[in-house]
């Protein structure tokens, strides 16, 4: 489903109102996952491994079962065969089985009627491993005669098939053209190697969940999740057990950024609410949230580009390694899918790798796999700019993708905003400012596809002709004020009248996740066609009551009207008066749509950065930053620009100090926000935000999603910041004050 | 988390018999100051019953005094009271800048000198600036009271020189000379919300032509314990705290450092820190002796 651009002037999108859900927000009523108690409820932990590989030969309960106060302990004999189950992998990482895969993967659990109980129950749960060599890097994962973490793996997509065990669980290459001619014809060749660490979204709300499930075998599910209806297609697989028996709510959520596309306590709860036959609630400490919740993939990678003296790209080549954790399902795809799609290049080769490593399996993290795979890509576009002695902006603005190019991808693009951002960019004053003594300066682009998929909506009209959406996206970034302000502006009434109510899986039309930055751009779809459902039907009750045809009224900001030149003398109906006269026109007025949204318009943003570098202890500090990116359309101007800062304050934090620091057993040493560095506020400049508005054709208001490009580009605008500052190329983030320092000092010897 | 007593006697004396009477029974007992430190421990290291003996209700931890001949700070003050006191800063703006260190505006509400002191955090950040002015702890015990440097209080990791029944009141300092003065400098990789990787405290004093008369320096997170590093003030004194003065006493801390390599930073690194961090600390004592009277 795609729509047709409207060009109509607006009324009420684009304008700054106060989101719903804010007042709730500020003053800390607003539930979250943790906050529900139910009567009975127990709380449960989960035992969890203390070797990043390793056999389990034995579990020993029953110690942990005679305590009291104990109700439910459960190991992965209480759940459906993995292998049984529709995402085996997921079922095995949810609860191992006869293998533990990485540090903290969870081995059993306990509810109990306190934590101290719980906990110490678990703590006299007694496994026996036999410890097995722990695969800690993709390099050791895909060195000859590495240790393999699952027999059964083959690399699928591998040029010839092998039959061969390996820790490679896909290889992918996207190309067009020849490389090698292309590079034949350069006269300029840039060539790097670089790498990134695994690194955590670091939402603040940790994973929580209350569930319960009767004799019968019907669960209700409470939980912290970008998506509830996902949360019950896993669960539900996970557990062998109906959809329709699963009903899930999803909470207010404090933080998500893809990591909560997935589930790990739903059901381990719900199985140990079925033992004890009580309610469940599990919590993760911020600890296990680090060790056992889905970071982003390390990568390590090559570039080459090659270009003629005025800068025309000829080639590019691209190999990227993904760590995908402990089970297959890196961001591969769009990793490879995105390094190189801002440009024009008439030979690309592009090519990568998915690889086992035990280490927990990555999740989604904001435009999963393009940060990597961009840093890389980005840097030497920054490169080549100074081999060719060419202005960087200057440099992509020549090679810059517009409508009609083709993706590396594969489509042809329609109206992209990529220029448009390399053009502000260029006229921005951030970038011809006067840099202080020992700043420097970087650009970087960035990109993402942006997602469409399914969504419903339902609007309702109230009794005094107020409005009630009921959509199924959990409200992260202030989707329910965008919700409400698409509906106003069809509907042509004020934005105060509308309330958006987020629904349960019983209870809203299926939606897919909170993410892919597709609510907006989607469910925004959704909403609009349902409110001009309504349109249709108030039309329809005008008619009536006028005794007209329908065909001959109008909607006209909120009233229904007849078309100019009718011959009936009536006076206008406002929403209200229809609504108040409903029960004589044939009843209670509701529309409703539901869509699979094609045509999510791809989002480009260049990012500027100036950093400072004390060059004595290598610490570097962004001393500016300006995030410029095109929105399509900007329905809430505030929570677009909320999404860039808040893309550039994470990229800044991938670029300076966070990353999974592990010990030579592979378990993690810096679990915990002292120690996983998220920059602070003071950290930060203010992030200045310039947003581009080039319409996606295929939405009625020409939205883009805005929710992932932000993230992209930071990194790479950092790290040429800093190259810039200190004319040396440090290839590996994070960029630590010991790094950094290290590489000055040896650059002096 | 198990159950906990909590007492909040309102004398030194009946902290005094509390402390005795756990430790004399085998059951255990811990002061309580603003329990930034404490709580978290509690929380994630050790989160076994014991009694909690508050400290903050007595006379003696919340005086504070800037008197001509003494200057004596309550050891349960909390660190903004400290912050917000304009004549402590005028006197010790080495020590009121590292107590400003701590944690956040929040943590700065509770956290106190004591506590950071008794602590005995290797990374304690205001630890080198009492050591760089020559603090005295104050403690009292059974036997009465007692007077000890402050770098002979900590005596390893999360150890110090208190002994059974004993409690810290208080630090006493001999206020500053003439054309004297401080400064406290830490790194850490964030602006804030961390733990020193290295820290350096300075004081100088200067004659009337600008000489360096008299030096401490000391210094964290490099060792097992906050350092006296004698060796860095020699290198200050009888300088006009000239650069290769001030390079010198970075050396001479580099020198006396024996760091660990650790997930807040490589040993070589923080070799390379500290002397970055006395040098400039120096400096900053300088230009404030300098500038005072
Ligand atoms: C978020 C956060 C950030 C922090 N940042 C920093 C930082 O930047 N730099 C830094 O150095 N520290 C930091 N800390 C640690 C802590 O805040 C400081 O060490 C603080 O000064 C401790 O003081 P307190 O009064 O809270 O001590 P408490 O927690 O009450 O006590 C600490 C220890 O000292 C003992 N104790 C306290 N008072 C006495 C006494 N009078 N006599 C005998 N024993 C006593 C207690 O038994 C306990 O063992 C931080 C802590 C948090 C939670």
């Amino acid at each position: 489903m795609s729509e047709a651009l409207d060009t109509r002037e607006y009324k009420v999108i684009g304008s700054r109102v106060v989101r719903p859900d804010g007042i709730d927000k500020v003053t800390g009523r607003a539930a979250f996952g943790a906050d529900l108690n139910l009567p009975g409820m127990l709380l449960g932990v989960v035992l969890r491994s203390p070797h990043a590989h390793a056999r389990i030969k034995s579990i020993d309960t029953s110690k942990a079962q005679a305590m009291d106060g104990v109700y439910a302990v459960i190991t992965g004999a209480d759940f459906p065969n993995a292998s049984e189950t529709e995402d085996p992998a997921l079922s095995a990482n949810v609860m191992a089985r006869e293998k533990v895969l990485y540090h903290g993967h969870a081995v059993a659990a306990v509810a109990a009627t306190s934590m101290a109980i719980a906990n110490a129950a678990a703590a006299a749960i007694e496994v026996d491993y036999e410890p097995l060599k722990p695969v800690l890097s993709l390099d050791e994962a895909m060195a000859d005669g590495a240790t393999i973490i699952d027999e059964q793996l083959r690399t699928a997509g591998a040029d010839e098939a092998s039959d061969t065990p390996t820790n490679v669980a896909q290889f992918m290459r996207l190309d067009r053209g020849d490389v090698e001619q292309g590079f034949a014809e350069a006269d300029v060749i840039v060539e790097g190697e670089f790498a990134t660490p695994t690194v955590h979204q670091g939402y603040i709300e940790p994973h929580a969940c209350v569930a319960t499930i009767n004799e019968g075998g019907q669960a209700n599910v409470w939980c912290s999740t970008q998506g509830h209806f996902d949360v019950r297609s896993l669960a539900a697989k996970v557990l062998k057990i109906n959809v329709a028996d699963l009903r899930v709510t999803a909470s207010e959520i404090g933080g998500g950024f893809g990591g909560k596309t997935t589930i790990y306590l739903e059901p381990v709860a719900i199985v140990m609410s079925g033992k004890a036959r009580r309610p469940v609630k599990m919590t993760m400490t911020r600890e296990e949230v680090f060790r056992a919740s889905g970071p982003a993939s390390a990568t390590k990678s090559r570039i080459k580009i090659g270009a003629k003296s005025d800068g025309t790209l000829t080639a590019m080549q691209a190999w990227i390694g993904y760590e995908a954790g402990a089970f297959p399902g890196g961001p591969l795809a769009p990793g490879l899918m995105c390094v190189f799609a801002p440009y024009n290049a008439p030979n690309f080769l592009i090519e990568g790798v998915d690889v086992l490593v035990n280490k927990p399996k990555v999740a989604a993290y904001r435009a999963p796999g393009a940060p990597q795979a961009m840093y890389a890509g980005e840097c030497m576009m920054d490169e080549l700019a100074r081999k060719l002695k060419i202005d960087p902006i200057d440099l992509r603005i020549l090679n810059a993708v517009e409508e009609g190019s083709t993706a590396t991808y594969g489509p042809k693009f329609k109206a992209i905003g990529f220029k448009a951002c390399l053009e502000a960019a260029k006229a921005h004053p951030n970038y011809t400012r006067q840099l202080a003594e020992g700043e420097g300066r970087g650009i970087a682009a960035g990109f993402w596809f942006n997602a469409g998929m399914q969504s419903s909506a339902e609007v309702h009209v109230n009794e005094n002709g107020t409005v009630t959406v009921i959509e199924g996206n959990p409200d992260i970034g202030g989707s329910r004020a965008s919700m409400a302000l698409m509906a106003a502006e069809e509907l042509g009434i004020p934005y105060e009248q509308i309330r958006v109510i987020v629904a349960d899986t019983e209870s809203a039309g299926y939606t897919n996740v909170t993410g892919g930055s597709r609510v907006t751009f989607a469910t925004g779809m959704a909403v609009i066609q349902a409110s001009r459902d309504i349109i249709t039907q108030l039309k329809e009750r005008a008619a009536a009551t006028w005794g007209i045809e329908e065909e001959l009224v109008e909607w006209e900001d909120g009233h229904a009207v007849p078309k100019p030149g009718v011959n009936a003398d009536v006076q206008p109906l406002s929403l209200a008066d229809i609504a108040g006269n409903a029960g004589r026109t044939g009843g209670p007025i509701l529309g409703r749509a539901s869509l699979n949204a094609r045509g999510a318009g791809p989002g480009f943003s260049v990012n500027l950065a100036d950093v400072k570098i004390d060059r004595e202890t290598g610490k570097v500090d962004v001393t500016r930053f300006t995030a410029i990116q095109d929105a399509g359309k900007a329905i809430h101007p505030s929570y677009v620009e909320g999404q860039m800062q808040g893309g550039a304050a994470q990229g800044i934090g991938w670029a300076l100090n966070e990353e999974y620091i592990y010990d030579a057993d592979g378990v993690m040493e810096n679990a915990g926000f002292l120690d996983y560095r998220v920059p602070v506020a003071s950290d930060l400049p203010m992030i200045d935000t310039q947003i581009i508005e080039i319409p996606n054709p295929t939405h009625p208001y020409g939205v883009r999603g805005v929710g992932e490009t932000p993230i992209v580009a930071p990194l790479a605008a950092v790290a040429n910041a800093v190259r810039d500052a200190t004319g040396i190329r440090i290839s590996e983030l994070p960029l630590s004050p010991p790094r950094v320092l290290e590489a000055l000092d040896a650059a002096e010897e | 988390m198990q159950s906990f007593a909590y007492a909040a006697p309102e004398t030194v004396e009946q902290v005094i018999a509390v402390l005795q009477e756990h430790s004399q029974a085998g059951k255990p007992a811990q002061i309580l100051a603003g329990g930034t430190d404490l709580l978290v421990q509690i929380r994630s290291v050790d989160g076994s019953a014991r009694t909690i003996v508050d400290v903050k209700k007595l006379p003696e931890t919340n005086r504070l005094e800037i008197g001509a001949s003494e200057i004596y700070v309550g050891a349960a003050i909390p660190g903004a009271v400290l912050t917000a006191n304009t004549d402590l800063k005028a006197r010790l703006p080495g020590l009121v800048e590292a107590i400003d260190l701590i944690g956040s505006t929040q943590i700065q509400g509770r956290a106190s000198l004591g506590g950071n002191l008794c602590n005995a955090s290797p990374a304690g950040d205001t630890i080198p600036a009492l050591i760089a002015n020559a603090g005295r702890c104050q403690i009292a015990g059974p036997a009465g009271t007692r007077e000890l440097p402050v770098e002979e209080f900590v005596t390893g990791v999360g150890t110090n020189a208190l002994g059974e029944g004993e409690l810290l009141l208080g630090i006493c300092f001999t206020p500053p000379a003439a054309r004297t003065s401080d400064a406290y400098l830490r790194f850490i990789p964030r602006t804030e919300m961390d733990i020193a990787v290295a820290g350096a405290g300075v004081s100088v004093t200067l004659d009337e032509k600008g000489i360096c008369t008299a030096a401490r320096v000391s210094i964290c997170a490099v060792a097992p314990t906050v350092l006296l590093v004698p060796a860095a003030a020699d290198a200050l004194i009888g300088t006009s705290l000239d650069d290769e003065a001030l390079a010198a006493a970075g050396a001479a801390c580099t020198a006396a450092s024996s760091p660990i390599s650790d997930k807040r930073g490589t040993a070589e690194y923080r070799r390379k820190v500290v002397a970055v961090l006395c040098k400039r600390a120096a400096g900053i004592a300088a230009e404030r002796a300098r500038g005072s009277h």
